[in-house]
């Protein structure tokens, strides 16, 4: 019997949520690995890597790797899994666009180590002591992965040959991608496995959507009682739908909670952030510029809500000091 | 770098000019239809470019040749504003103002003004900080490189 295709599981700077969508297949992941042979899964294998290191390159047929990269162990492993893999795919909004890790770009490295190590309540560190990349303990040397400055998608540090949007992917389009790629006609390198066209249009509460919002306030969702048969913008809530790649079918919008932009934007949009700001910004009802910024104030964290997920990939990157 | 409108801002550029009036020659001028047809995305694309700074001219209010179009460009460039500067982007840097195709004066004294206060504040340079960011990776791969190197040796 030839040997079965080899299929490999990374993460990095992720919550976990990802790999909690692959057993989401549910009874399809026993076609999956009846299909394959996994050969690296650290959250439920215990393969290393060295067994990793070992194989000869080239010899995975696909890594999915999810999570932002944010440390130099991250960005070691995401080349080494990189070399050993015929394809990979950035699984899940971490490793696609920079994900929620990536909402750290607006603040510096020394912000982040101040608060964790000494700001935040619940920490005690009369020493002031900060994680070192290396230390010798009893004549041992220890070493740590060194925290990046800025926080990146993974096709930022490594080649990436397709992409599946989310927070998490879908076990739809799991299932679809891996049919794809066990079927052997592979898609165009660079795709991003879901349909190319906005939220709005799968949404099911497209057909009260009108075509002239009048924003005279933004709502948040727990600031009001949302009608679950209406668009949400048409109630003034700040939902990304209009400016987020559909192919989760609405999830969110079916819990009715607005779109917060998982999937990223459709291919004719480089900036998610840039582009929802825009549709919505234009749609407030004022002339006035005292009125506009009043309204407008009602969107307390623009770059938190329009960047949720994109930040590390948008035109500017992160915040600079 | 400087969005200017057809209607309006961009004929009072073109007045200045046969005019005589001299300005800072910093500004690149780009026309479009509208200040309205200003895309966001097009103001980020001229910071990461490597812009210092960026002036959006359109028609004043109620002058719009496209009845609306400003007033769409005033609401997002309020919002813009403020996202940039969360972003650390100096307010200075970007500006939006309302020249009619009359004040040819007025496009002088912006442009002077602005160069002068994006002077002061010194290169935004963007694509600068990309490679500089970028170089956290390289001088990790020459750290392991090199200890791997030492190793053998």
């Amino acid at each position: 019997m030839p040997d079965k295709p080899k299929v490999a599981f990374y993460w990095c700077a992720s919550c976990g949520g990802c790999e909690e969508s692959v057993v989401d297949l549910a009874e399809n992941i026993l076609d999956v690995v009846a299909a394959v042979d996994i050969v690296m899964w650290p959250v439920a294998m215990d393969f290393k890597k060295r067994d990793v290191e070992a194989m000869p390159d080239g010899s995975i047929l696909v890594s999915l790797v999810n999570g932002a990269i944010r440390t130099s162990e991250q960005e070691e492993m995401a080349k080494l899994m990189r070399r050993k893999s015929k394809l990979v795919i950035a699984y899940g909004s971490c490793a696609h666009l920079g994900g929620i890790p990536g909402l750290a770009n607006q603040f510096q490295r020394d912000e982040i180590l101040r608060y964790v190590y000494d700001g935040s309540p619940s920490t005690v560190n009369a020493e002031q002591m900060r994680p070192e990349v290396k230390c010798t303990v009893d004549n041992n040397t220890v070493n740590l992965p060194s925290f990046f400055q800025v926080v990146r998608a993974l096709d930022q540090v490594i080649d990436v040959d397709y992409y599946l949007p989310g927070c998490p992917p879908t076990a739809k389009l799991l299932k679809q991608a891996l049919d794809v790629l066990l079927s052997g006609t592979l898609p165009e390198k660079g795709s991003i496995l879901a349909p190319d066209i906005a939220l709005c249009d799968e949404c099911p509460k497209k057909d009260t959507k009108p075509s002239d919002l009048k924003f005279t306030e933004f709502k948040r969702p727990h600031m009001t009682r949302i009608d679950p048969a209406t668009c949400l913008l048409a109630q003034g809530i700040v939902c990304m739908g209009p400016a987020t790649r559909g192919g989760c079918e609405g999830l969110c919008i079916a819990g009715n909670m607005p779109c917060t932009g998982c999937f990223g934007p459709t291919s004719r949009v480089k900036d998610q952030g840039a582009k929802i700001l825009s549709a919505l910004a234009s749609q407030v009802d004022a002339k006035e510029e005292k009125e506009i910024d009043t309204i407008l104030a009602t969107i307390p964290d623009p770059v938190g809500t329009f960047y949720r997920y994109s930040l590390p990939v948008s035109l500017l990157r992160r915040k600079i000091s | 770098m400087a969005f200017f409108c057809n209607w309006c801002t961009y004929t009072a550029a073109d007045l200045a000019g046969v005019s005589r009036l001299r300005h800072a020659p910093n500004a690149r001028i780009i026309r479009v239809m509208c200040s309205g047809r200003v895309d966001p995305q097009f103001i980020l694309d001229a910071f990461a470019k490597g812009a210092d700074g960026v002036l959006v001219g359109g028609c004043h209010p109620g002058d719009c040749h496209y009845m609306e179009g400003n007033y769409k460009a005033l609401r997002r460039i309020r919002l813009l504003k403020r996202m940039l500067k969360d972003m650390g982007i100096a307010e200075q840097r970007f500006r939006l103002e309302w020249i009619s195709a009359s004040e040819g004066e007025r496009v002088k004294t912006v442009i002077n003004e602005m160069t002068e206060q994006v002077k002061a504040l010194g290169p935004l340079g963007y694509p600068k900080k990309f490679e500089e960011w970028d170089k956290e990776m390289e001088s990790l791969e020459q750290a392991v490189h090199g200890e791997e190197e030492a190793v053998h040796a």
